[in-house]
């Protein structure tokens, strides 16, 4: 039978051997922070400057958030710019540095050793972005596509690179004070350059082109999507510039209302996408991405407080309300839903790409949707008793939701590996 | 939405075991989903050529989706060579979907 081959025009994706490292590193990161912040529960009735707090943010800024999300975007970045990934390589060097540079920082923090082992962590983790951040900016420049997703993408990645990098001037002041201040007092700048700048970038720069893709909806608005993305960067530049200057507290409310904005108009744009979907059924990993959207409300509130009471030495447990909800909540959500909406189509892709018509389960049939469910039920449980544990500083609650979440991380690792290990029935 | 054809007779058969071929994430078949825009036939010298696009280009299951149309075509025409060639221009929409798909997704 004569067959020629397949696509005159077909296109080149990202190989799951670039994309799979990072999830699996991500799995195992998201466990070990569980468990370290199980262990660490009397770290929220202190200040937050604390070697187990830099240690467990880092691990879930780093660790959990930046790798899932580096190693979707490699995957994702195709679509996104509708043009191939530059470089694997890249990708590949990407990978290697961040998995050893991000155990060193963390074991550096963790130990508070501020000598050789966290410097040489946050010096491969700045590697690390480089890499990323070039193969970005190329792949985006040979597509010459350069519609609003690039944008985001574009400049979620160079705030990365700003955060790693002030990060390893921070790391480098402990050693030896060559900054103005001390390392305690660029941190607000530092956070806020990963957070606004490369998550919530990157995550609405990605979840606007997914979650209309997704639901199969009609709806598009550049317009608003650009409106955000301005309103984004010019919240976080003034905020830079701020704290920089030593501004009166109650200017912090005028950033903080740009963002505030921005997110009211990226709520519309989600809730427009859903109300004008073809696909009615929406599924459980959709639900639970969706959830993280409103769940950006819990940081928004107690940044809100830890605004207020800026002059106050009790906001300690407010500001580590913030980084819980920032990480364990909106972050740890939407990667829990949008893992088990992207990984099993790398392995689907990986194990059935050549294969003869007929009979072959569907991506979501490579993972259990009952332990998802689990997941899912012991993730929301968790996070509120903790949420609850922090706000009456209860040890009790403290405890309970730390284990809870262990648990529900303990489910979400296996259904991982579930998927990833998942073979072609005979 | 309607697949164009130089041979009406033939383009039945083709799409007949095209309505077998799924696109796996959303779970329609890629005729009714309105991914297949054109299916020519050259008896002279028995080739097909398939026109189709994708939901969004670079899409990480495009290559096996259309390794599936032209297997699937393959095996509804034994004797001839079949080609697929993937376009983006004009792009897909959900309004390519046909009722029947979007009844299917409105359940």
């Amino acid at each position: 039978m004569p067959v020629s081959d397949p696509g005159s025009g077909l296109q080149q994706t990202t190989s799951y051997k670039v994309v799979l490292p990072f999830y699996v590193f991500a799995a195992v990161s998201f466990l070990i922070s569980c468990t370290l912040l199980l262990l660490n529960t009397d770290i929220f009735h202190q200040h937050y400057f604390q070697p187990q707090t830099l240690a467990i943010t880092h691990l879930m800024a780093l660790g959990w958030g930046t790798m899932i999300i580096l190693g979707a975007s490699h995957q994702l970045l195709p679509v996104l710019i509708e043009g191939k990934l530059d470089s694997f390589l890249l990708a590949l060097l990407s990978f290697i540095f961040a998995a050893v540079g991000i155990p060193l920082l963390v074991t550096g923090f963790y130990l508070f050793n501020t000598g050789l082992i966290l410097q040489s962590g946050a010096v491969l983790i700045n590697a690390s972005v480089i890499c990323y951040f070039l193969n970005v900016i190329t792949s985006i420049g040979e597509s010459k596509k350069y519609n609003i997703h690039a944008f985001f993408i574009a400049t979620a990645s160079l705030w990365l690179f700003t955060t790693t990098f002030f990060g390893l001037l921070l790391v480098f002041n402990f050693s030896r004070s060559w900054l103005p201040e001390n390392s305690i007092e660029y941190l607000s700048i530092h956070a806020h350059m990963g957070i606004a700048g490369w998550f919530l970038l990157v995550i609405i720069g990605v979840a606007s082109r997914l979650i209309p893709m997704f639901l199969i909806s009609k709806y598009s608005s550049p317009v608003s999507l650009w409106w955000i993305f301005a309103l984004i960067n010019i919240a976080l530049l003034g905020f830079i510039i701020l704290k920089s200057s030593g501004a009166y507290p109650n200017f912090y409310y005028s950033p903080f209302l740009l963002v505030l904005i921005a997110l009211i108009l990226f709520g519309y744009y989600n809730y427009k996408a859903f109300k004008e979907r073809i696909r009615k059924h929406v599924d459980k990993q959709m639900k639970i991405s969706l959830l993280s959207v409103a769940m950006l409300l819990l940081p928004l509130l107690s940044l809100l407080v830890v605004i207020y009471s800026i002059r106050e030495n009790s906001r300690s447990n407010m500001v580590l309300l913030y980084g819980f909800c920032i990480f364990f909540g909106w972050i740890t959500a939407l990667i829990m839903g949008m893992t088990f909406k992207t990984l099993p189509f790398i392995i689907w892709n990986k194990v059935y790409q050549i294969r003869a018509i007929g009979k072959t389960p569907a991506p979501k049939e490579l993972f259990s949707e009952i332990l998802f469910k689990v997941m899912g039920l012991l993730y929301l449980t968790g996070f509120i008793l903790f949420f609850v544990g922090i706000l009456l500083l209860n040890n009790l609650l403290l405890k309970t939701g730390a284990v809870t979440l262990l648990v529900s991380a303990i489910v979400y690792v296996i259904n991982v590996l579930k998927t990833v290990f998942h073979q072609a029935k005979e | 939405m309607e697949v164009l054809s130089n041979n009406n007779l033939y383009c039945s058969a083709a799409l007949a075991g095209l309505y077998d071929v799924f696109d796996p994430e959303i779970g329609l078949n890629v005729v009714d989903l309105g991914l297949i825009y054109r299916i020519d036939f050259k008896d002279e010298d028995k080739t097909i050529a398939v026109t189709m696009t994708l939901t969004t280009q670079f899409c990480p299951m495009g290559e096996s989706i259309t390794s599936d149309v032209q297997q699937s075509v393959s095996n509804a025409f034994k004797d001839y060579q079949v080609s697929v060639n993937l376009v983006f221009d004009p792009a897909w929409s959900p309004d390519n979907i046909s009722p029947e798909g979007q009844e299917y997704l409105n359940r």
